[in-house]
Parts: structure tokens; sequence; C-alpha cells
């Protein structure tokens, strides 16, 4: 804090003061010691743990003692190859689980978002009655466990379960939701006649990629995963709820009344005020909701451990899976790089996708416009 | 600048300490490795054991027993139970300072043997030979026992005796053939009512395998012999009648486990272990239902054995006085203790009389002792195996001969590591 208040800011008309040498030396080096325990703790809980879960990625690690062990060997980017390629069980079961979460971000991310806009839009209406109430209620279980969530939507879901029962009084008879590993896109061709789910075609059955066939790599998102992409949406629209909500009370009231004595109806006044004063926001959303549900964990390993037909499978669980359960530490760790390069260039990509448009054309004439002086200067 | 320098060495002598306190601890590096002579602590010790408990009444047993032999040897121990089993005893590995003795798995053992976590200790125990053949088999690692057997578990059938007799059946129609099973499964069949309910995977199904004179590896485990006309043909004869409606596997039934299509009598008969005793008791206590021998199969008698034994760990400090441990634990006597307390089953041949007095019910139980299968215990191939159980998920619909292919590909991949 100190450091701030020393050194004048631009503006105030007086020429910054010199700090003394031995003062600014002495300051630096109580903030270091300030910053230590935090620095600390991140090396030590997050730093080390990652440097080391690469270094396991590169070995044959068989997970006894120690991983800088002599006894454990380095075997360059075998782990990785298992995975990428070559083909066998390693590679085939990485692929579903890319596969599945696939479908599980591109099913979530949209809904929970627009959801969690909707919501925010609603309890942010200054004449709602009981808005605290509804504040509330939506957000409620974002704070409630992921576990007991996941128990509750277990007996939900089961053959017998209300979700049946709710359904079966529209005379729809409901499947065994966890046990059921056929795929969505699967299963809407089957009914519009495009295919039949029994016989696939076999241009799509006898094609292999990467060691899934074309007709595997389509099925769409399994019923059991779909049930639980409706438990998250339901969990996660609420936290998200809130972050539009603070950018929705951001919104200063002249703006949009401005707008409304230009005539703007409504939807006008959504559509072209409120969204793009959210894009913020919006971004932080959707970049957090990409990594939260590439990273989706929880669910799996309590409701489904990855079955029906390894249609729950995700990357998280599975790199679980193989070091715990099947002690190929190493695998284990190439995957969770795997999927950490994964998200970085999916948020990478969504920040480009996503930028201030006008914002970043600015710069651009700014910096020509730059270039351009400095050129005629020199002429 | 003086400045930067400084801070430089700040940051050199913080990350130095991290690296010090994340490395220390385990005393280095370097550990020795598994040595054939028993690591003996000199004076008293204190021994830690991981135990994954069914229950309180098993934790008390073993906790009564561990006290009684930590009383009269003069040591200590420390009993802990795992709230998730595998990964706890992955954790204690990989930090070098592991329970000494654990509750170990056979489906677990194979890799951990080969890993060198576990101490091979069976050689010290005199009356080995009294263990069940095949029970030692399961904890037997490149032709070397590693730990004896605690106890021991096989599939037996279940029958709900009122759907029995609503079926018109009697005491003499109780199948002992693949014939027999399939005429009163058919019988039993009703329209809420399926005649067998079967638990999902080959931790059921390998049961008919067995019956048909086939295993899904050969017979030392060197390649995968699924896709063979032993193993086939008795998947085929399950998928057959799960077809006709006859037989269903628990998935259908909406149900997690054979048990619980049974209990809640979405089928007459089921094919589980001695477990279910505890479960009916504990959930469906109105049940009336008896336990007999599977039928035999064109090649005879065959069941599934599941077993656990008391691991003792290669890094453990006090290994001799963990033998000393386990061979307090597993005498006729405590075998039986153990067997009243929590409803496991001796894996002594020598109590096997005993307990079959004792508990006259359990008898097609225990016969499956002599003729049962043991688990598949080799390194790598849990992934291969689950592999294989997601397939037969939906065993009516599976195409087995290219599941069963697959699983050979797979398996041969798997042991040829």
């Amino acid at each position: 804090m100190s450091t701030l208040t020393t050194t004048a800011g631009p503006g105030t008309g007086r020429a910054p003061r010199r700090p003394r040498q031995g003062e600014g030396q002495r300051q630096s080096v109580a903030g270091w010691l300030f910053v230590t325990p935090a620095l600390f703790v991140l090396g030590l809980f997050l730093l080390i743990p990652i440097v080391m879960a690469l270094w396991v990625s590169f070995t044959d690690w068989n997970g006894r003692g120690s991983p800088f062990s002599s006894r454990v060997e380095l075997v360059g980017a075998d782990n990785y190859a298992a995975l990428l390629t070559e083909p066998g069980l390693s590679r085939q079961d990485f692929m579903i689980s890319l596969r599945n979460t696939f479908y599980y971000v591109v099913g979530v991310v949209p809904l929970q978002t627009v959801i969690a806009l909707l919501l925010a839009v609603i309890v942010n209406q200054k004449f709602l009655r009981g808005r605290t109430f509804f504040r509330t209620a939506f957000y409620f279980p974002s704070v409630v466990s992921s576990v007991a969530i996941s128990l509750v939507f277990l007996f939900l879901f089961t053959g017998t379960g209300a979700v049946n029962q709710f359904l079966a009084l529209f005379g729809i008879d409901g499947p065994v939701w966890f046990s059921d590993p056929r795929g969505l896109i699967h299963l809407i061709g089957d009914w519009l006649g495009l295919w039949s789910v029994g016989r696939p075609p076999s241009a799509l059955a006898d094609t292999q990629v990467l060691s899934l066939s074309l007709w595997e790599w389509f099925s769409g998102p399994s019923v059991a995963l779909t049930a639980i992409m409706a438990q998250v949406i339901w969990t996660t629209a609420g936290t998200f709820m809130l972050m539009f909500l603070a950018g929705l009370q951001d919104l200063p009231t002249e703006v949009e009344e401005a707008a409304m004595v230009d005539g703007a109806n409504r939807w006008q006044r959504f559509r072209n005020v409120t969204v793009p004063h959210l894009r913020p926001t919006i971004l932080l959303v959707v970049t957090l909701g990409v990594i939260g549900t590439w990273q989706v964990f929880d669910q799996m390993y309590v409701m489904t451990q990855g079955g029906p037909a390894k249609t729950t499978l995700t990357p998280a669980f599975l790199s679980y899976t193989a070091a715990f359960r099947q002690q190929q530490w190493g695998q284990g760790a190439a995957m969770a790089f795997l999927l950490f390069l994964l998200i970085f260039l999916l948020t990478s990509l969504q920040r480009f996708v996503l930028r201030d448009k006008d914002e970043a054309a600015t710069r651009r004439a700014r910096r020509r416009q730059q270039r351009a002086t400095r050129r005629g200067a020199r002429a | 600048m003086t400045r930067n320098r400084r801070i430089a060495t700040l940051s050199l002598v913080l990350s130095g300490a991290l690296l010090a306190s994340a490395c220390g601890g385990g005393g280095g590096f370097e550990e020795e490795g598994a040595t054939s002579a028993p690591a003996s602590a000199s004076g008293p010790v204190d021994l830690k054991m991981l135990i994954a408990s069914s229950g309180d009444a098993e934790t008390n047993a073993v906790k009564e027993a561990t006290d009684a032999w930590a009383k009269s040897s003069g040591n200590t121990v420390t009993v802990t139970v795992a709230s998730d089993m595998p990964q706890q005893l992955a954790q204690g590995f990989a930090s070098g300072n592991p329970a000494d003795v654990v509750y170990m798995d056979a489906a677990l053992f194979g890799n951990y043997a080969k890993q060198g976590s576990l101490y091979a200790y069976a050689d010290q125990i005199e009356d080995n030979d009294d263990y069940y053949e095949s029970l030692r088999q399961a904890f037997t690692y490149d032709g070397k026992q590693y730990c004896v057997p605690k106890d021991f578990s096989t599939l037996a059938l279940q029958i709900n005796t009122d759907s029995w007799t609503k079926a018109g059946l009697s005491d003499a129609d109780v199948p002992t053939t693949w014939e027999e099973l399939e005429a009163v499964s058919k019988k039993l069949t009703t329209g809420d009512q399926a005649g067998l309910g079967i638990g999902v995977g080959i931790d059921r199904l390998g049961a008919f395998v067995v019956q048909n004179g086939g295993w899904w590896l050969k017979d030392d485990a060197s390649a995968g012999a699924a896709n063979t006309p032993e193993v086939t043909e008795a998947l085929e004869y399950v998928q057959r009648n799960v077809k006709a409606g006859n037989f269903q596997m628990s998935n259908q039934l909406d149900s997690g486990w054979g048990g619980e299509a049974f209990g809640t009598k979405k089928s007459a008969m089921t094919i589980e272990g001695n477990w279910i005793k505890g479960a009916v008791t504990n959930d469906y206590p109105d049940l009336k239902y008896k336990t007999v021998e599977l039928p035999e199969g064109p090649k005879g008698k065959g069941t599934l054995q599941f077993t656990q034994c008391w691991g003792i760990s290669a890094d453990s400090k006090a290994q001799a006085q963990a033998v000393d441990l386990v061979k307090a634990l597993t005498t006729v006597e405590q075998q039986m203790k153990f067997a009243e307390a929590f409803g496991v089953m001796p894996s002594r041949q020598s109590a096997a009389d005993e307990y079959t007095a004792k508990f006259p019910e359990d008898a097609p139980f225990v016969a499956g002792g002599e003729y049962g299968h043991g688990p598949i215990n080799s390194p790598g191939m849990e992934q291969v195996v689950a592999d294989l159980n997601s397939k037969l998920e939906d065993l009516g619909g599976a195409n087995i001969p290219q599941v069963l292919e697959g699983f050979d590909t797979n398996a041969n991949a798997a042991l040829g590591q």
C-alpha cells in the first residue's frame, strides 16, 4: 500500500519524488516478505505438484516410493503416445472420454449461460415481489455440496423415480436414466427414420477414426449423461446468475432511460444495451463454464463411475482411475496435461472470438496512426 | 540493480526451501528394496493396519483380535478403516510409509505385487497348505505366494421360496443342470418378476464360464482365452435366456446388483455370494429365501471365489511382528470368531467342518471352496476387465464373439507388457 502513496500519480502536477536509495530497497524486501507465505503455499500445493505430475507423465513410475528415485525410468513421450497415437485400450478410453465431455460441454455451457442470464434479468426486476427469496432460491443449489445433490438426482432419475412418474402423466415411458447408454443423436436419428440404432449404417460403423467408429463418435450424449447434464445446469446456473446480477446492477439507469427516450422497446433495450454491457461478464461465465465442464469429476465419481458402457467417462475421472485404480500413474498424469492443453487452447480461442471488436479496431487504428506519425517525423 | 538481485536470491532461497520441504520427511529419494529377510524392529512396535470394513461389526471384531495380540506380545496395533480402499492403498505405497498390514483384494493384488509394494511372507507360514489351493493361487504372482487368505466368499443360487411354491415347484425341482435352471426360471417368470436376476459383469457371468470348463485367460495367465467355444457357449446360454426373458441382468431390472433385484422381488432367483445374508437381514427382513449350490454346467460344477489376504507392506519397518500378528489372526479359532461376528467364511480347510456345523445354511457357499475359481489377478488387467464388463452390460444385444475377440486382443496387449 505504501508504495502507491509515496509515488505521486500522474496528473497531480507535481514531479514524482525520487525515493531515497535505501527506502525503495527496504520496501521491496518488505513486500517480498509479505508475499512469501502466499508464495510458499502456492508453491507447495500448486507449483511443486504440477511439476511433479509433469515429471511423472514422462516416466514409468509405478506408484511405489518417490517418483524421483533411481528405479524410476524416463520413457519419453510413451505415455502420451499410448493415449494419442497407439491403437489400444488406453487410446480408446481416452477418446471415449473426450467424446463424452465434448457433448457434455456443448450441452451444458450454452444452456447454463442462457438460463443464468435469464434468471439474473428476472430477479433484477425492481418491481418483482419477493426478489430476495428468488435470488436465494436460485442460488441455493450452488451452496449445497455436489455430492449431496448427486445422490438426490440418483433417486429422482431411477426407473421408478419422480422424473419417470412425472413423464408417465403424459403417457411417456421414461428410460432407466442412469443405466441407459444409448446416445441422443442415435435416438433422434432413429426417431426421424434416418437410421436404425440396432443396425447402424455401415458407412459410419465401419470407418474407424482414433479407435472409435464414426458411428460411436456421432453418438451424442448418452441418456445417462443427459441426466447428469440436467443436474449440472440446474446447479451452476445459480452461481453464474450471481455474476450476471452483479453486471446488471452495474448498468447505469441513465443509459437504459436514454434508450427508452430513443424509443427502444424492451427487447431492443435488452439486445442492444444490456447484452453489450454484459460482454465481459459473458466472457467470464463462458470461460469458467468451459473450464469447469471439461474438468467434470464429482458427478461421475459419485453417480456412475463412468458407466453405463463408458458413456459418462470423462478425462478427469479416467485420469483418476488410471492412476489410483490401475497404477498407471504416467498415463494418468499425461491425461491431466492433455486436458490442461485442451482447456488452455479452447479458452484462448474463446477469448479471441469473444473479444471486443470495436476496441480491438480502435487499438489497431491508434497503432497505425502512431506508426504514421513516426514515419512523418522521420521524413 | 542490487534490488533485482536481492529479489532473485530471495526467490531462489524460497524455492529451495520449498523443494526441501516437499521431498523431505521420506528421508531422501531412495528406499531400500524389498528384502527376503523380514525387517524386524526391536522393542515394542506400533503396527498400523488399514482395513476396508463392511461395518461396525467387522471393525470391532478386528480391533478386538488385534488388541488381544497386542496385549500378549507387548506391541500396539492401530486399526484404520479406509473410506476408499484402492485410493488409500495407492497413497500409502506411494508415500514410502504405508500401513504395515492391509486388507489386500485379490483383484488388486497383481498390480501391487508387480510394483514390489508387498512383502512375500507365505513361506514363513508352517501350515500354509491348510488354505484352499485356489485361494492361495489368487495371491500368487510370478510363481510366488505373497500373503495368506483372510477369508473368502463364493457364489451360489438364491431362491425366493414364496415365488417357488407359487409356481408349483417343490424341493425336488431345485435345478442341478443348465437345462433345469432354464426350465425353472421359465416357470418362475411372471409379468412383474424375472425368473433369474444376474448382476452385471464377469464377476457373475464368469460362474457359467467355469461351469462350461472355460476361463477368460489361459491357465498360466499368459494370454487371453475368451474367444473359445467354452466361453462363447456359456455366454450364449445366458444371452439366449435373457432374450427369452427368463433371465434378466440387474440393470434391466433397475437394480444396482442382483441382491437388490432379488430383495425387491423383481427376480425370483439370483446368483450372489454369502454377503447377501447381511443385505437381506438389513434391507429386506421379510424376504423368505434359501440358498443352493449353483447348477452344474456341461463340464461340471463351477463357481467364483472372492477373497482378500492379509497383505504386509514391503516398506514396513516391523515385518516380523506383522507376520506374527497375521499368524494370530488366521488361527482356526480366530477365523471362526470373525465368521460369527460378520459372516465371512474361513479360508482354512480345517475350519470348514466347524463352520458348516455352526452355519448349516451356508453349506452351498462353503462347497464352492472346493471347485470355485478365483478372480483375474494379473497386473494390468483391470482396464481390460472393465472394458469387457462395459460391453457385457447389454448382454441381450451384445455380439458375443466380437466382444470376446476384443477382450483377447486387449488382454494380450496388457499381459505382453
